[in-house]
């Protein structure tokens, strides 16, 4: 799933390491779902989009709007 | 790159090497008994099916890790790697059965049982994760 995790962490200037210490998850997982190999569970949405003081829709792009968009 | 160890892979960690030690030990015992032909009867098969324990325990360690680890890329990745060491063990144990089943292979398995090729399976799955999605999970 595509978002705007990368753009957001750098905007503070935190590394991969930083905002997997606030999330508390691995900086492999920041990883993964900053490259869009991994989609969150809807509970660790919702720890990234309050971390960033955002709605989740805000940071991660809906895949069926994403899709009729290309269209 | 700081490697991601969790309280929960600390605990696997050390429950293989606890696990792993006591494999060896009854191993050993069972072995330099058997070779001296100094145990008989039931006591036999305790011995024979002694070291056998220590190996279903790593089968229990792998699974609590799945339950204990708390971040979830790390738990999808530990389930798709034993999803794969399951698949690739069954793979391999099937074919052996059947070149066994029309005598092309000699009977027995030479030690090399089912166990092992679920341990192997863990790295062969561990290669999986690094291929496909940039990152192992550490259970190999």
């Amino acid at each position: 799933m595509n978002n705007r995790l990368k753009v957001l962490r750098a905007m503070r200037g935190w590394s991969q390491q930083d905002l997997a210490a606030r999330l508390e998850v691995s900086r492999q997982s920041v990883n993964a779902i900053e490259t869009g190999k991994y989609d969150p569970s809807l509970p660790l949405a919702f720890r990234i989009a309050e971390l960033f003081e955002l709605s989740i829709e805000d940071i991660f792009v809906s895949p069926a709007r994403h899709s009729s968009k290309a269209i | 790159m700081s490697r991601y160890k969790s309280p929960a892979m600390r605990k696997y960690v050390i429950r293989l090497a606890v696990l792993m030690t006591t494999y060896l030990i009854t191993l050993l015992a069972a072995v330099t008994a058997f070779r001296s032909h100094m145990i008989s009867g039931p006591a036999a098969y305790a011995l024979a099916v002694l070291p056998a324990l220590p190996v279903i325990g790593v089968f229990w360690a792998v699974m609590r890790l799945l339950i204990e680890e708390p971040d979830e890329f790390i738990r999808m990745l530990l389930v798709r790697q034993a999803l794969v060491a399951t698949g690739f063990c069954l793979t391999i144990v099937t074919i052996w059965e059947f070149l066994q089943n029309f005598d092309l292979v000699p009977a027995g398995n030479g030690g090399f049982g089912a166990a092992f090729f679920w341990f192997m399976g863990l790295g062969v799955g561990a290669l999986y994760n690094r291929l496909t999605l940039g990152s192992t999970g550490g259970c190999a």
